[in-house]
């Protein structure tokens, strides 16, 4: 417990982003991420504009631009899709380096590309400015519903235990001398996964009674109401306002 | 399988959004009467179950691993309204927190393999408990061909929405082509692994698996159940109260033969009951 109670997709800090209401940051990268998907992909200048915007935001949440590049490394199978989408696409053909692509595939893996890697970077920036519970809290205030938001956080605070259980049983298998090569060991890792099953789901009977014992009628007490003031909502404004004008003046262009 | 943002455009996305919205709230209502207040703790740990096993990786052959999906698992485990509540929420904080997965494409993931993964498997599951003969070996069968179908379906669903809303200029034949075919694939593996964990729960845990309630037999109150072979033969008890007279005898003589000679009178009340 030595790095403390946060998720290892958190990165601590007390910047302006850190200490914006989790509320407002929510609502502005969905709002940033519906105009950069709302943009005509032919205005090549837009997207470099989101991605300074996204930029901004990085230097003042002080994250490393390392640490940005490793986590958009999730998005690598849909490089792998889109790269091939120029070489499957209908339309008329241009060459390039020697090879016929189709013209409308290199637009749509241009599209996917430049809009997949922003969403993915605002969701980034998001995720490792604001801690998990903050988040579900977030998510509260915007009106999901409370039985989901419960669902979400039990999810959240149980997932390392079970991740943890599933890491227990795969070292119990190992130091029995099981080693999964193909196909035929399938058997094992089922049993396995039925196991985690159970286990998980009695899991969740205990905790259940747990909370009952403790006088749980279905609704969790509202011990931590967050609420952002109107500069604070004007602060989170700024980027999907900014991403707005850009947009906007991509669409009269 | 999980959709990038801009891959479908803005109105379609958000017209999905709104389906996963009402689908959510739907199931919300569901898992409520199926678990009332142990909801919130059960769903969120089979979330976190489904969260954990998707990580969990089977090798296939020559280096390449596949991992489960889990939408078939959790309807036939939990039932369908909580199975499409779990794959929901983890779906949601894939995209939230890994970003895995668009947050604008988030309601097409939720109606992709929550919404019609989830139900194509619990329809296809019950149908054919229905149809086939009320043994556990149904139920395997079952939940191989309810995940092995549920995987191709969210596929189709997918080209659907692909020709309502898809910013690529790929013609649809093709994408329906490769979708299914790629998600054929995908679905043996899917269908193996969990008729194969569907199968280790229920050799443990019967009364968990939702999809095969009522397919147990009942427990019957006679020290005859006790003696006899582990698994009676017979469906039903009809005669329950009768056998209940009768090894009302024999568990007495079984108990007294124990007392004088113990090997023998264990033998004997086996015996007595075969």
């Amino acid at each position: 417990m030595g790095s403390g109670h946060t998720h290892k997709l958190y990165r601590h800090g007390t910047s302006p982003v850190h200490g914006m209401p989790p509320h407002c940051k929510i609502a502005a990268v969905f709002g940033f991420v519906l105009v950069v998907v709302s943009t005509p992909r032919e205005a090549f200048w837009a997207f470099g504009a989101y991605a300074l915007l996204l930029a901004g935001v990085a230097a003042a949440a002080r994250i490393p631009p390392g640490f940005l590049l490793k986590r958009l490394l999730v998005e690598v199978p849909f490089v792998a899709f889109a790269l091939l989408m120029p070489f499957v696409a209908e339309g008329p053909r241009t060459e390039v380096l020697g090879v016929q692509l189709s013209v409308s595939g290199l637009w749509g893996a241009w599209n996917i590309l430049a809009k997949g890697t922003l969403g993915v970077a605002a969701s980034v920036l998001l995720a490792s400015t604001t801690e998990l519970r903050a988040l579900l809290l977030g998510l509260q205030r915007l009106r999901m519903p409370p039985l989901l938001v419960q669902i979400a956080s039990f999810m959240i605070r149980y997932g390392d235990v079970i991740a943890d259980e599933m890491r227990r049983m795969r070292i119990a298998r190992a130091s029995r001398g099981f080693e999964a090569r193909g196909i035929r060991h399938w058997g094992v890792l089922g049993k396995t996964a039925g196991a985690l099953f159970i286990r998980s789901y009695e899991r969740g009977e205990r905790v259940h009674l747990a909370m009952v014992s403790r006088g749980y009628t279905g609704t969790m007490p509202d011990l931590h109401t967050v609420s952002a003031t109107r500069a604070q909502w004007a602060h989170a404004a700024a980027l999907p306002a900014a991403a707005l004008a850009v947009c906007l003046i991509g669409w009269t262009l | 399988m999980h959709v990038p943002d801009g891959f479908i455009d803005t109105p379609v996305s958000v017209a999905a959004g709104a389906v996963a919205a009402g689908a959510v709230a739907a199931s919300l209502r569901g898992a409520r009467r199926e678990l009332d207040d142990r909801t919130a703790p059960l769903a969120g740990l089979v979330a976190a179950f489904v969260f954990a096993v998707q990580m969990l990786n089977f090798p296939v052959a020559a280096g390449t691993s596949g991992h489960l999906l889990g939408g078939a698992l959790a309807a036939i485990l939990v039932g369908p309204w909580t199975g499409v509540l779990c794959i929901s929420v983890v779906l949601l904080m894939q995209a939230v927190l890994f970003a895995d997965g668009g947050l604008t494409a988030l309601g097409v993931n939720i109606t992709l393999m929550g919404v019609v993964g989830v139900t194509v498997a619990y329809a296809v599951f019950r149908g054919l408990v229905r149809l086939l003969p009320r043994a556990r070996g149904s139920v395997t069968a079952a939940s191989f061909l309810a995940a092995f179908v549920s995987v191709p379906a969210a596929a189709v669903a997918f080209t659907g929405i692909y020709a309502l809303g898809g910013t690529a200029d790929v013609s649809l034949g093709k994408v329906l082509t490769a979708m299914v075919g790629v998600h054929t694939l995908i679905g043996v593996g899917e269908g193996v692994i969990t008729a194969l964990t569907v199968g280790a729960v229920i050799a443990v845990r019967p009364d968990l698996v939702y999809g095969a309630r009522g397919l147990t037999q009942p427990l019957r109150l006679s020290a005859a159940a006790a003696a006899a072979p582990a698994r009676p033969g017979g469906n039903g008890n009809p005669g329950a109260p009768g056998t209940t007279g009768a090894s009302g005898t024999t568990g007495t003589t079984g108990i007294t033969g124990a007392a004088g000679t113990p090997g023998t009178g264990a033998r004997s009340s086996k015996e007595t009951n075969a």
